[in-house]
């Protein structure tokens, strides 16, 4: 158990160190998060109606609920590229814990979801969002949006696995995520959704998240509970964290 | 083939694991669907030396290299390295064994040091002395200037040399080096093998793939060839090229209607049968010294006008098409 912590946290800071210098990485952790939400705020949202409060209010909890899920295409493209330059199989000639790449990957997004997640509440801070509840309430906010990005990096991972080139895994992870964000509450109220996709986002779990983080940050009534979205950061961790380490042992050849 | 020709096959005289050896194989197999890319393989390496698998892409090299480093399992058979059960103890054995692939496995993003201080805490070092370690091995491998440098400004012979540095950082006794010079340019091959013998003459035992003969020949004591999953043939790299028919001579004639006269005269000299088309006359060749003087004179005696005179040592090719009657090039699925 030592071994897996410290092997993951080297893991971690190798995944950290080589970030400033993949550029265009970077960029998707900082300009593009800005670029939704003006996108939104000033393109979409004056055609966009939400019960109580600005746009932005409404906005803000979503977009970061969005952009925290895609952060794990970090380790999807990581490990995939890891794994075709055959540094997965210098890891695993290596006497080091077998989870620990996987983990030390998925750790590292914490850091640069973090960093994501900074960028958009300032850039929304600057656009009209405000927090409207105390320290605590924003602070478990902040914890379960990171637990909820964490929870999807195993999903990526996952994905990332599977798939033969990072073109399949970027293409592969768009698809089966992207309509998940945009099927749910994020950007509009669920209820303004025809019913076959109301039914859907009503029990979509970015729904369930995305609601809560309202509640934490804009004090907005949400009708799930908060004791839900962590139940479901639990259950994606469950299935996709064993998913995930199988998937490596197996494709690393045994 | 030749009579004299070794085959791995040697039935049941070979059937336990031999201890005293750094590296010993037996009866490993391993198929990927239809594919059998192991049948049956045997095979031992004495402490310091150098054994260089030989075969063309598609052999089962790498996949045996792969099995021996812990990366994947066979699907029958018993292998020791360094003592260690390959397939019962391989947490134990990654502790013993440095693994150098054929695509540099660095990471590009990280400096030198970086890379290698992370294997050395990865194999439970300390921070301070990883990159103590890290630096001691840059400057053996002649890396320092690059030290600080992100891996991808690198050259592709620097590449090899930091990964090979990789699998040393722990100063392993057993070493598997997977083709370390495919695709690097004659200098960087020539740098490489400089290291590699280095290493050798610290006491590493070596387990090296390639697909060159000169490479082999170079840096192995022993050498097997292996084939279609198979090992064909064994022994040190002089045994085999006189188990390919040594070396061979080639005869450019002034005038191809000549090809019979100098056929007859180089008889003698002749370790099989000669070819010949187009005024080019080709022997293999029986004995090592004096090989050119003896077929001018014996050419020049039979009136024989000669253009041009060349002895070439036996190439894979040679070796391929003398074992297995097919050329090495004809399969290329790895």
């Amino acid at each position: 158990m030592r071994r897996l912590v410290s092997d993951t946290l080297v893991v971690t800071e190798r995944n950290l160190i080589r970030l400033p210098r993949a550029p265009e990485l970077l960029l998707a952790f900082t300009i593009q998060p800005i670029m939704f939400v003006l996108l939104f705020r000033y393109v979409f949202g004056g055609a966009i109606r939400v019960p109580g409060g600005s746009y932005a209010e409404f906005l803000i909890p979503g977009i970061v609920v969005q952009n925290i899920a895609f952060g794990g295409f970090v380790t999807a493209l990581g490990l995939n590229e890891d794994m075709q330059k055959g540094l997965i199989d210098r890891f695993r000639s290596l006497p080091m814990a077998r989870a620990a790449v996987l983990a030390g990957r998925t750790s590292a997004d914490i850091f640069t979801n973090g960093l994501s997640m900074t960028i958009l509440v300032v850039t929304g801070l600057i656009i009209g969002f405000s927090f409207q509840t105390s320290a605590v309430h924003v602070i478990v906010g902040l914890v379960l949006a990171l637990a909820f990005g964490y929870a999807f990096s195993w999903v990526f991972a996952f994905l990332g696995l599977l798939v033969k080139t990072p073109e399949a895994a970027n293409s592969v992870g768009f698809i089966a995520v992207f309509p998940l964000t945009f099927i749910s509450s994020a950007f509009v109220p669920a209820q303004s959704l025809p019913t076959p996709l109301r039914q859907f986002a009503e029990v979509n779990p970015f729904t369930i998240v995305v609601n809560e983080l309202r509640w934490l940050w804009t004090g907005q009534p949400s009708p799930d509970h908060l004791w839900q979205a962590f139940a479901w950061v639990v259950f994606i961790i469950l299935v996709f964290a064993p998913l995930a380490v199988a998937r490596y042992r197996r494709t690393a050849g045994g | 083939m030749g009579p004299e020709v070794e085959t791995a096959a040697r039935g049941g005289s070979r059937t336990s694991l031999n201890d005293d050896a750094a590296i010993s194989v037996r009866g490993i197999s391993k198929s990927f669907g239809d594919v059998r890319a192991l049948i049956n393989v045997d095979l031992d390496v004495a402490r310091g030396t150098v054994l260089g698998l030989l075969g063309p892409n598609g052999a089962g090299k790498t996949t045996l290299v792969r099995i021996l480093a812990t990366l994947l399992r066979p699907d029958s058979g018993s292998a020791q390295v360094a003592g260690v059960n390959v397939l019962s103890e391989a947490a134990t054995l990654r502790q013993r064994i440095g693994l150098a692939g054929q695509y540099a496995a660095v990471d590009e993003n990280l400096t030198g040091l970086e890379n290698l201080t992370m294997v050395g805490r990865l194999y439970g070092s300390p921070r301070a002395s990883a990159k103590a370690r890290g630096q001691e091995l840059l400057e053996q491998f002649d890396l320092v200037d690059a030290a600080n440098r992100p891996v991808k400004t690198y050259s592709g012979g620097m590449r090899r040399r930091l990964d090979l540095a990789a699998a040393l950082v722990a100063k392993p006794p057993v070493l598997f080096l997977d083709e370390p010079t495919t695709g690097l340019d004659p200098r960087s091959r020539l740098d490489l093998w400089d290291v590699i013998e280095t290493l050798v003459s610290e006491g590493a035992t070596v387990l090296l793939t390639t697909q060159y003969l000169d490479e082999a020949d170079r840096l192995a004591d022993r050498v097997a060839v292996i084939d279609h999953g198979r090992v064909i043939a064994e022994g040190t790299s002089d045994e085999l090229k006189d188990r390919v028919g040594g070396e061979r001579l080639e005869v450019h004639l002034e005038d191809s209607s000549q090809a019979e006269a100098a056929i007859r005269a180089l008889t003698p000299m002749c370790a099989e049968e000669p070819a010949t088309s187009d005024g080019l006359v080709r022997i293999g060749v029986r004995q090592r010294g004096g090989t050119i003087i003896e077929a001018v004179r014996r050419l020049d005696e039979a009136g024989v006008g000669v253009d041009d005179i060349t002895l070439r040592r036996p190439t894979l090719d040679d070796v391929f098409l003398s074992l297995t009657g097919h050329a090495a090039e004809e399969e290329d699925s790895e």
